[in-house]
């Protein structure tokens, strides 16, 4: 595997994407990152523990906890910056190959391929919800440690 | 004086209703939506109100005493640069640094601008997307200018065929067996190696990503009706593309 590239590419794909969504333009590059970086947490896990599944789940957790920094950085909506990061991984190709074997009449092994694509878009959504959950419980506790300085120094 | 505060408040909602229908058109997700329009209606101080968003309509109570205004969304696009406006306009109405007035031009402004990239652009970018792609996802080299091409004609096909029927599951369709054909030739006539890959990087920008995202987040923050909308929307466009190209493998 060839990292540089891989990184490379996946941070132009996920700006090519950012142009087609038409993301404000000061935020392309971020979006090329937080793709990169999905992608790059993605193929890891892949590497190490060999299960698409576990890796989609890290991979789009670490997307939706980027995006969920840029987004208080940026001061914009978190979606601009995780839809990028997530197309990368989208089950396509067990999608493409359950219905290639549907087309085929290979019912059995078309079955075995949709479910590995179900159980991947399962781990992509319970990664954002993850995400959401943990950096929600995060930004309360920071706002009302905030609220608590400032009712010590106005006290 | 109160003629001066009703045409106020006729006003505030006109603006309300604006922001959310502009948000709604541009991708958005649903709860993002709700709570903007809450934020500006409480911003003017109208507390009491409630407001009921899905992708095809959003309805408006301000208070119990006036009445309730509904909007029709008709066509829903993705552009997040009008999002991220609309978001800022939203901020500033509540921190006061904008009046009503100065928020409503605002949102006219932004409603009737095309913020949009040139469309030639557009599809350079889909056309990147997919050689990337192609590479991403273990095709050879020899197969990329294949996968650069004929990703940028799908897209072109998809919007051409949107901007003129308006039925999108249709312009996917046609957009994904175009896109089977071309590479089923190319790999026929020898001169690409591998059809799967081949076809998979192309079809690429065309996957629901946004819709994918948009639901799974609606439905986690409990707006059922409008995540499983946005998700039957996802899987008839996921259903469009695998149509499309199973036609052209069952040849």
């Amino acid at each position: 595997m060839n990292w540089p590239l891989e990184a490379f590419l996946s941070f132009l794909a996920a700006g090519a994407f950012g142009v087609i969504f038409n993301t404000p333009r000061r935020t392309l590059i971020s979006c090329g990152l937080v793709g990169m970086s999905g992608w790059l947490i993605y193929r890891t896990f892949f590497l190490v523990f060999e299960d698409s599944v576990q890796a989609s789940f890290a991979g789009a957790f670490v997307v939706s906890i980027v995006a969920h920094l840029l987004a208080k950085k940026f001061r914009m909506p978190m979606i601009i910056f995780s839809i990028a990061g997530i197309i990368p991984l989208v089950p396509g190709s067990k999608a493409y190959n359950a219905m290639r074997n549907i087309v085929e009449h290979n019912y059995l092994e078309a079955i075995a391929f949709a479910s590995e694509a179900l159980m991947i878009s399962g781990a992509v959504a319970m990664g954002l919800v993850f995400a959401e959950v943990l950096m929600q419980l995060f930004f309360k506790r920071q706002a009302k440690r905030i609220q608590r300085k400032m009712g010590l120094t106005q006290e | 004086m109160t003629q001066i505060g009703e045409t106020r408040r006729e006003l505030a909602l006109d603006c309300f209703l604006l922001a959310g229908r502009i948000m709604m058109e541009s991708g958005a997700e649903t709860y993002r939506v709700e709570d903007t329009m809450i934020r500006m209606a409480v911003s003017q101080n109208m507390v009491n109100s409630h407001c009921f968003v899905t992708p095809t309509g959003i309805m408006f109570s301000p208070s119990e005493e006036l009445a309730t205004r509904f909007v029709r969304i008709n066509n829903r696009s993705t552009d997040l640069e009008r999002v991220a406006l609309v978001n800022s306009v939203s901020r500033k109405l509540v921190a006061g640094e904008y009046t009503v007035q100065q928020a409503y031009d605002e949102l006219l402004i932004i409603d009737q601008t095309n913020y949009r990239f040139n469309i030639w652009l557009q599809i350079l970018a889909a056309s990147v997307a997919s050689g990337c792609f192609l590479i991403l996802l273990g095709g050879s080299w020899i197969d990329l200018p294949f996968a650069f091409v004929f990703g940028g004609i799908g897209f072109i096909i998809v919007e051409t065929i949107l901007e003129e029927t308006r039925v999108k599951i249709f312009a996917e369709f046609i957009g994904s067996f175009v896109v089977g054909i071309l590479a089923s030739i190319a790999v026929y006539s020898g001169f690409a190696t591998d059809l799967d890959t081949l076809i998979i990087g192309s079809i690429m920008p065309l996957v629901p990503g946004l819709l994918i995202t948009n639901a799974v987040r609606d439905l986690m923050a409990g707006h059922f009706v409008s995540g499983l909308s946005k998700g039957a929307e996802a899987f008839l466009t996921a259903f469009a593309i695998g149509a499309g190209i199973a036609v052209v493998l069952s040849f």
